[in-house]
């Protein structure tokens, strides 16, 4: 037989259409009479409307149509996960409507849309459109909104709180903390991120008047559970009667898990126009205020031990700014994603977790890239850090002086994922931290750091090393844990699989999952092909069509390869197993006699007798012979529901220089051991950790949103608002361990999200490092050079 | 993203674009290869009601050397094609500045003459010409005068050029005795602009006993348009000594904005005038 | 009001009457369904429209169809002939320098501008010429490693499946 795909590094099969040109994006699809759809977008962050005239834009050239909020006959947009897991906890919640009505709570929130034969017409409508608008004081800042005092945003959410949720052992931490030797005490900021995919988000409804059923291109990475959200929750439209399509997706980070409302908008407007198509593309400077942003995070961490670096002790309250209004998992990520693993990879046996989440007028935040683990990550690898410096200990010591053993798997964590209530506990399956830190150390040349440091003293540069030995949680999660009391986000988190054997032999299997980039089309390909034996090229795989595929949950989370990849396993065993008993059919023989070697169904001691895959499905199609009792077709479907997360883990390490007079900072090496268990495809796994190990970065040095006290958007657009370029960055040099991941069957665990949960405080740690013998234990970042360079003159004494 | 609809022009020679500029009101534009202007109309921050686009006008493209040495850049020149040329090797800082203008893209068409109209607080030439002692060459219906660049910029986005008037052509006095230069700075990293930058050129009488008696220092990013140090120039022309850096934003109103506030920029120009003063001093000969 | 702008793309003349403020990038892909070429932001600043205009890389988000009158234009579409992909390409496809493809017809532009003007970068002069290209998927490290490989592939012409080598 052929060899085995899985876990071989074969070139992706989505690639000869991107690299030609000729892939299909949104916007790249054009329909027969499709206009087009712009919206005015509410230049305050906090005003009320008075009115809103839109008379002279309805008699603008190509206009077709206006639509105001009063015209929008659906629900604000459903928000799903409400910080849960404790009884009698309150969440304030208030969602988007699909265009404001009677007042507006950031700078971009949606309040009119022009409907035109072009999109130069539409947006030419735009500034016809009178909007009288009252305004209002601002807050942007999460600490300043919920001081007394401060501009309230919704009746229903007094001093502008969300939620106050807490986890862990209060009265335990408490004690640990007053026992305690040393403890450290740090405020740190996590600054709000502007995701940026390079594709925009942009959608194209179509409403058909001849059967009332409504299409929707989105690009999107969940047009499943979009159907639900936009259709019955919004528009209250049931399942059979929306369509929900995603093309190829350029890239999403989270992004485009979210229900937003430009999609009931464009149904709508194709509904109020008679049934021409309409097409809505975000500009750059459109999505910095429309699509979620990321992170935000006010964190005030104590963490206590003893001299000897034992950790005993970990108290954080975190302030989560969530925007304006709460988009549709806001609330669950400083909350569960977050909180419940914000003790990593250490073994620390009082855990305590206070977040308050908070509304300001800003644009809404949910989960970006990591959503809450990169903060967590950063939260308790800042802080190993600070307890080594106070009491004198190598970095990478206390971290192995406090890892969890290997022998203590399945490991509850005490405020972790186990606590959750409902009976249903998760715990951390597997690990094995320290070959990961001993290989990336070793690769880093760990020992030689002073000497190098004093080198890089001679050139006027302050060098240093960062540490981030992270512990990820992905794959989540059985179904039955995150529908627990409130924990989860009120849907089930099962994925679905269904495979068909064409009479060819050609195998087709459609997934529930939705991809942006990852290389689904190829991976899923290579574990088909290992699980029925037929090469790669002879699987297809279907996705992100709800007409077309079964119900699934979609891909974010770094869940596709444990998730889908398991219900892909599962369905291709039911294929097995029916074409088992076909062939013992075929070949008079009984089923447990049948022997399955790749693609070859034989009799047991008689290898010549024969079938192979191909044979079973052409036989089984056209059905001639089939025994009573069995069905035509190797068709079959299979859902999966996963009996744990899994835990990504792996040490980090970054090298930065310092530019001592400008303030510059320089990553000058990269270094990731990471442990993702097995691979399907390591060079798309390592394709994942590049990608995310630059935005981490991006985060550590130059990205970060700034609005002004009014809620501006000063940092607007990609003008000022710093992505990773090419030559800031070094190559990178990854290594691996292995520790299988037992959950699912293949061993994987998931590595979309690994890259940014570790490098950020990697990154962070460096530049700490560096400007150590100053006598800086922390720095917020990003590191820009101002930033590092008020640090310096601070540390120097001089004026800053 | 769409800018506002606009009346176009495509004259087919200078004198033609001369005479529709004759004949312009406030909302007329020159086009030239549009880096600067179109980005600004497309997000409506600039609403030009008619453009008379010149970038297919020929005779404004080119490089020459001048009678006396000197070189003349016409104004369409792009900064690709000024980077390949030559004779600007000459011109250390030309050599330091051009592949670090925005992007290969943005090099391929974006013109030297658009750079000194645009009049960008932030732009990288604008201080490496006024350091080259260079004068502008501009021309109108009604004749045609030569601006010292030193006496061209009014401001933010604002010069001395006439409504009528068109940039022709950048003129570069020719270089003469021992002399270096260079260009030091430190980009926004967003835009790519400069949050402080300083272009040096200096110079001393071949034999002259190593005494400087020449400094033109050009500074961006850092007022509200780029400037020349004269009090750093003073300085180093007495002392010879980089310390003279320190003087860089001697009367200036240092901007302030989220990527550098006045401190930080202020700091930060004066590394890199000392800097670049520190190189061009390596480059004398 | 209308101007008739006449152009050569990918080897095709073409002819089409535009409003004076429509962009380049907007009749590539809208009049002349070339829609490889992608628009991500407004500003300038991503350079995912990048073609070539006259031979050299270009943001065609940042010119006029009208500036673009007479000139040959070349997109991603056009980058290859005959159904065959340019080293280029099939170095992207082997190293891995895409994942969700939307920078990558700019990308491989811009590579082809750099490879014409040096055929054998360092990894630094790699890094400089896609300062205008934004990528957010894959941190930049196999798109250096894919530009390094078609470098030595146009070099010496090993990529015996490749339309057009050296």
């Amino acid at each position: 037989m052929a060899i085995d795909a899985l876990g071989a590094s074969i070139k992706r099969r989505e690639d000869p259409r991107f690299i030609t040109g000729a892939g299909n994006y949104i916007d790249d699809i054009k329909l027969p009479s499709m206009v087009h759809m712009a919206i005015l977008r509410s230049p305050y962050a906090h005003a009320n409307i008075r009115s809103v005239d839109v008379t002279a834009a309805r008699a603008m050239p190509g206009v077709i149509d206006v639509i105001v909020g009063a015209d929008v006959p659906y629900n604000p947009l459903p928000m799903v996960w409400p910080a849960g897991g404790s009884a009698g906890l309150r969440n304030n919640v208030n969602s988007p409507r699909i265009l404001a009505t009677d007042s507006v709570k950031w700078t971009g929130e949606g309040v009119a849309a022009v409907v035109a034969e072009t999109p130069a017409q539409a947006f030419d409508a735009l500034a016809a459109i009178v909007v009288d608008y009252e305004p209002l004081p601002a807050v942007v800042d999460a600490e300043k909104a919920v001081a007394p005092g401060a501009p309230q945003l919704h009746e229903n959410a007094p001093n502008n709180v969300v939620f106050e949720w807490s986890v862990g052992d209060s009265a335990g931490t408490e004690a640990a903390i007053e026992a305690a030797e040393v403890v450290v005490r740090q405020r740190l900021v996590n600054q709000r991120l502007i995701p940026n995919p390079m594709e925009t988000r942009g959608d194209i409804g179509w409403y058909n008047p001849g059967t009332e059923e409504y299409t929707l291109w989105m690009s999107s990475q969940t047009p499943h559970i979009q159907r639900l959200l936009v259709g019955i929750f919004t528009m209250g439209i049931p399942e059979h009667k929306l369509r929900c399509i995603a093309p190829d997706v350029g890239g999403a980070f989270g992004t485009k898990i979210f229900c937003y409302a430009d999609y009931a908008l464009v149904l709508l407007a194709s509904k109020r126009i008679g049934g021409r198509p309409v097409k809505w593309i975000e500009g750059r400077r459109e999505n910095y205020q429309s699509t979620i942003h990321g992170r935000d995070h006010i964190t005030y961490l104590e963490i206590a031990g003893k001299r000897d670096g034992e950790i005993t002790g970990l108290r954080v309250k975190t302030l989560a700014n969530l925007g304006g209004r709460l988009s549709t998992i806001g609330p669950g990520i400083p909350t569960t994603l977050y909180a419940r693993v914000l003790s990593g990879c250490y073994k620390i046996p009082n855990v305590y977790a206070e977040v308050t989440g908070v509304y300001t007028n800003t644009t809404f935040v949910d989960a970006y890239r990591g959503a809450g683990r990169p903060e967590a990550t950063y939260v308790i690898e800042r802080a190993m850090d600070l307890f080594a410096r106070e009491i004198g200990m190598d970095r990478a010591e206390i971290r192995r002086r406090n890892f969890i053993a290997p022998d203590a798997f399945p490991y509850d964590n005490p405020s972790g994922l186990g606590t959750a209530s409902g009976g249903a506990k998760i715990y951390i399956d597997s690990g094995n931290y320290e070959p990961a830190l001993d290989k990336a150390l070793a690769m880093v040349g760990y020992d030689d750091l002073d000497a190098r440091k004093v080198e890089a003293r001679l050139r006027g540069k302050y060098l240093g090393l960062g540490l981030s030995t992270y512990l990820e949680v992905c794959g989540v999660a059985p179904s039955k844990w995150i529908g627990a009391v409130g924990e989860g986000w009120g849907a089930a988190m099962w994925e679905s699989s269904n495979i068909r054997v064409h009479l060819t032999g050609k195998v087709v299997l459609t997934m529930g999952t939705s991809p942006q980039g990852q290389g689904h089309e190829t991976t899923y390909s290579q574990v088909i092909s290992h699980e029925l034996g037929v090469p790669v090229d002879d699987v297809i795989v279907q996705h992100s069509d709800t007409q077309g595929t079964p119900f699934g949950y979609g891909s974010y989370g770094s869940r596709t390869s444990s998730v889908g990849s398991t219900a892909a396993i599962k369905a291709a065993g039911k294929i097995r197993e029916k074409a088992r008993r076909y062939a013992a059919h075929m070949l008079e023989a009984a089923p447990e006699d049948i022997e399955i070697d790749g693609a070859n169904y034989s009799v047991r001691g008689s290898p010549d007798k024969v079938k192979t895959l191909q044979e079973i499905a052409f036989a089984l199609d056209l059905a001639f012979d089939a025994p009573v009792g069995m069905e035509p077709y190797l068709d079959e479907t299979a859902y999966y529901d996963p009996t744990n997360c899994t835990w990504p883990f792996g040490t980090h390490i970054a090298i930065v220089e310092i530019d001592e007079e400008t303030g510059h900072v320089d990553l000058v090496r990269y270094v990731a051991v990471d442990d993702v268990g097995n691979k399907i495809n390591p060079m798309i796994v390592d394709g994942q950790l590049h990608g995310g190990i630059a935005q981490g970065v991006g985060q550590a040095l130059w990205e970060g949103a700034v609005y002004d006290d009014q809620g501006q958007l000063l940092s607007g657009s990609l003008l000022d608002y710093a992505l990773p370029r090419a030559a800031w960055l070094p190559s990178f040099e990854l290594d691996e361990t292995v520790t299988p991941s037992p959950v699912n069957p293949i061993g994987v665990k998931g590595v979309g999200e690994a890259g940014a949960i570790a490098s950020t405080a990697a990154v962070s740690n460096a530049v700490v490092d560096a400007l150590g013998p100053l006598g800086v234990r922390h720095l917020d970042m990003p590191y820009t050079p101002q930033t590092v360079w008020r640090a310096i003159q601070t540390a120097k004494g001089g004026q800053a | 993203m769409t800018s506002l609809a606009f009346d176009y022009r495509r004259p087919d020679s200078v004198d033609q674009a001369l005479a529709l500029l004759a004949e312009a009101d406030p909302g007329t534009k020159v086009l030239a290869g549009g880096h600067s202007l179109l980005p600004i109309m497309k997000t409506r921050l600039a609403q030009p009601g008619r453009l008379i686009d010149i970038g297919h006008l020929g005779e404004l493209r080119g490089v020459h050397r001048l009678g006396d040495g000197g070189l003349s850049i016409g104004a369409l020149t792009t900064y690709s094609r000024l980077l390949a040329n030559p004779a600007i090797t000459v011109y250390g800082l030309l050599a330091d500045v051009l592949p670090t203008i925005g992007d290969v893209q943005v090099r391929n068409r974006g013109t030297i003459g658009g750079a000194v109209a645009h009049v960008d607080p932030a732009a990288d030439l604008p201080a490496c010409l006024l350091a080259l002692d260079a004068e502008v060459v501009v021309r109108s219906a009604r004749g045609g005068r030569t601006i010292a660049l030193t006496s061209f910029f009014e401001g933010a986005f604002n010069s001395v050029l006439l409504p009528d008037e068109l940039i022709t052509e950048i003129r570069l006095p020719a270089a003469s005795g021992d002399y270096g230069s260079a260009y030091r700075a430190q980009e926004q990293p967003a835009s790519g602009y400069a949050l402080a930058g300083a272009a040096v050129v200096i110079g001393r009488s071949t034999g002259g006993g190593g005494r400087f008696d020449r400094a033109a220092i050009g500074i961006t990013g850092v007022g509200e348009c780029p400037y020349r140090a004269s009090a750093v120039e003073q300085e180093f022309l007495s002392s010879g000594d980089p310390a003279a850096a320190a003087h860089a934003t001697d009367g200036v109103l240092v901007a302030s904005d989220i990527h550098a506030d006045r401190e930080y920029r202020t700091a930060l120009i004066r590394v890199q005038v000392r800097r670049a003063l520190e190189a061009a001093i390596e480059r004398v000969g | 009001m209308a101007e008739h702008v006449t152009l050569v793309v990918n080897g095709q003349r073409r002819e089409v009457d535009v409003e004076p403020r429509r962009l380049l990038v907007e009749v590539l892909r809208e009049d002349f369904d070339l829609t490889g070429t992608h628009v991500a932001c407004d500003t300038s600043q991503c350079g995912a429209c990048t073609v070539h205009m006259d031979g050299q890389s270009v943001k065609s988000c940042t010119v006029l169809a009208v500036q673009a009158d007479g000139a040959t234009v070349t997109t991603i579409e056009g980058l290859a002939a005959g159904g065959e992909l340019h080293p280029i390409q099939a170095a992207f496809w082997e190293k891995h320098g895409l994942q969700c493809g939307f920078c990558t017809p700019g990308m491989i532009m811009s590579a082809a501008d750099l490879l014409a003007r040096v055929p054998d970068p360092s990894d630094q002069q790699i890094r400089h010429a896609i300062h205008g290209n934004l990528c957010r998927c894959t941190g930049y490290h196999n798109i250096v490693a894919a530009i390094r490989e078609a470098a030595v592939t146009m070099h010496t012409g090993s990529a015996s499946d490749s339309g057009i080598v050296g």
